[in-house]
């Protein structure tokens, strides 16, 4: 029975593997988390948040782009709706506390997926980037026109408020821990959503969908049920990114920004869980760094320029390439 | 005077030739996107900017070397094509059979970088590009008065797509381009030199675009934004007509035109969106688009 012997050999070394790549990362989760506590006694508190609003924008997207396979255009309209409705109430409606803003905003953004889903599921490819394109135009002309939004000016002077009426979030750091804390939530909920049964599903409709088909699944359930997933943590983001900025503007819904957010999260690794936070964290750096310097103007042709090389010349993004050559060097 | 619905005939005719104008770009356009996507199977992205070259470089043709409107027409489109041989030599056939995702940010990407650095040249406010003296004036139809240079626009716009249906259905050079897609190796077997029909096809697709952007030069305010936003209003167009016909993006093109110019009459605040309402009532009613072939 030599056959039995080396394949026990080989499965428990594939096992023994696994659980120290798992301790690995463990490890390497626990040094994030952190350094992401400790950021804002070095960096500055508002800067870090909007890295993680981002961060999360990002995330939401990579659900669907990097673990469904469907390229969404339009995400910014989640952004834009989880926005505006949190800015709508939390100006409008004093007694509100802010996470109920933030809540309801976010439940308008998977309406709004519900809706954007039943539309586009209906077709693949392309055909899916250019549907969700075109609806999500719509969403930015309602913002433009809508009596409530300010029309082109945005909305201004959104009150940050007290978090459960007890914590003064207009205190930069308790907003930040805030963020983090909602920005956590989101990150863990994705990999929760990934790891599970559920997630399997969505990665093999990605790999060969009409196998997934054929193997019994209601492909165009999942992918729906994975769009409204997506699509509410995207409004969870834009949401809380209101409460940080005290604003919801219109370049939130702009087609540009679903371009910027599948910029970040390509050029942080599509498919890899720490991918499009790295992303995030890198374009709004770069926007950042360039906005002070000399080559401010020069931000739409850099990014664009970062588009054309990654897709040419590194398609698995920073964390991905990092990962292969772990694989190919340290194996 | 005479009224429909309430509405002056005057304004209501006015409203449907803007409308046939907007309709012959989106028409040219999206014919462009079409013939693109039938043989390499990529969503040009950069077709916004490709219009925006060419009405560019009809101004700076004419603002450097006084080139007239006629010879820009014709040499704008052969400038901005060849420069989009050179994007699909260096660039798109890099990731040819690749997934469609990549192809459509490639060109997202250099769409950014065009129209990114012409901003920084020339600014966002736009260009002026006066009209060719032929064209000052109109006439008057009795109903409506029609400016030459709009007539003008009309029957190009159509000569052009009526020329490259032709080109595609009738004759030997399209149907090698109809056979490149359907099967390229089976043509490179005969002979066909595949590569170069690909680069020739993304160059004259290109064309098309820089053509209508000439076309629009001295009606429009000439920018480098100007692609930006009437890309996404083409892409509509595309999903409303379906990718199977070439005939469908023009026909569906020039209708789109014709709503949107109606709903600026009826309902001004809506005439912006209707295009994409119109999409999702079609796609709802028949999701491979009105003239798609696809099921």
């Amino acid at each position: 029975m030599a056959t039995t012997t080396t394949q026990t050999d080989i499965q428990e070394s594939i096992v023994k593997q696994q659980k120290s790549e798992q301790r690995k990362k463990q490890i390497l989760n626990l040094v994030l988390l952190v350094l992401l506590l400790l950021a804002p006694a070095v960096l500055y508190p508002v800067f870090l948040m909007k890295i993680l609003c981002f961060a999360l924008f990002a995330v939401a997207l990579n659900l669907l782009l990097g673990y469904t396979g469907l390229l969404s255009f339009g995400h910014a309209a989640f952004l834009a709706a989880g926005s505006y409705t949190t800015g709508y109430l939390l100006s409008s409606f004093p007694a509100l506390t802010t996470e109920m803003g933030i809540v309801v905003g976010t439940a308008a953004s998977l309406l709004l997926g519900l809706v954007f889903g039943l539309v586009a599921i209906r077709r693949q490819g392309i055909y899916f980037a250019m549907i969700t394109l075109a609806l999500a135009q719509l969403v930015y002309f309602f913002f433009v026109q809508a009596p409530f939004t300010g029309g082109e000016d945005g909305m201004h002077g959104v009150p940050r408020g007290y978090l459960f009426g007890l914590v003064d979030l207009n205190d930069n750091n308790a907003m930040y821990y805030f963020v983090l804390a909602v920005f956590l939530a989101g990150y863990l909920l994705v990999q929760r959503i990934v790891g599970s049964p559920f997630g399997q599903v969505l990665k093999a409709i990605k790999q060969n969908e009409p196998r997934a088909v054929s193997l019994g699944y209601n492909v165009d359930r999942y992918k729906l049920l994975a769009f409204v997933l997506s699509a509410g943590l995207a409004g969870l983001a834009g949401s809380v990114k209101t409460v940080v900025f005290q604003l919801a503007s219109l370049n939130d819904a702009h087609w540009h920004m679903s371009g910027e957010v599948i910029l970040m999260t390509l050029l942080g690794g599509t498919g890899t869980l720490l991918g499009p936070v790295v992303g995030a964290g890198f374009v709004v750096t770069l926007e950042y760094q360039l906005s002070q310097g000399p080559l401010g103007d020069w931000v739409d042709p850099i990014l664009g320029a970062i588009f054309v090389l990654t897709v040419m010349a590194f398609r698995s993004g920073i964390v991905g390439e990092i990962q292969n050559f772990m694989r190919k060097n340290m194996s | 005077m005479t009224e429909i619905l309430g509405v002056p005939v005057a304004v209501l005719s006015g409203q449907l030739m803007l409308g046939i104008i907007n309709g012959s770009f989106y028409a040219l356009l999206s014919l462009g996107l079409a013939v693109i996507f039938g043989l390499l199977k990529i969503i040009n992205f950069a077709h916004g900017a490709m219009y925006m070259l060419g009405a560019m470089c009809t101004v700076l043709l004419f603002d450097a070397f006084g080139v007239n409107y006629w010879v820009a027409l014709f040499l704008a489109p052969v400038i901005v094509g060849c420069f989009g041989i050179v994007l699909e030599y260096f660039l798109l056939r890099r990731i040819a059979g690749q997934d469609h995702i990549y192809s459509l940010l490639l060109t997202f990407g250099i769409a950014l970088i065009l129209q990114g650095v012409l901003t920084n040249i020339y600014g966002v406010s736009g260009l002026r590009y006066s009209m060719p003296e032929v064209f000052r004036g109109g006439m008057n139809l009795g109903f409506m008065f029609l400016p030459y240079y709009r007539a003008w626009v009309i029957v190009a716009a159509l000569l052009v797509c009526f020329g490259t249906w032709f080109m595609i259905e009738k004759t030997r050079l399209g149907s090698y381009l109809r056979a490149g897609t359907e099967d390229s190796q089976l043509m490179q077997g005969f002979g066909i030199n595949v590569p170069l029909l690909i680069s020739l096809t993304y160059g004259f697709g290109v064309m098309l675009a820089a053509f209508a952007g000439a076309l629009a030069a001295p009606i429009y305010s000439v920018s480098p934004v100007m692609g930006s936003n009437i890309l996404i209003v083409v892409f509509a167009v595309v999903v409303i007509g379906g990718m199977g016909s070439i005939a469908g993006a023009v026909i569906t093109g020039l209708m789109m035109g014709v709503v949107e110019g109606f709903t600026k009459v009826f309902y001004p605040e809506g005439s912006a969106a209707v295009i994409f309402l119109v999409m999702v009532v079609v796609l709802l009613i028949r999701p491979s688009g009105l003239f798609g072939k696809e099921a």
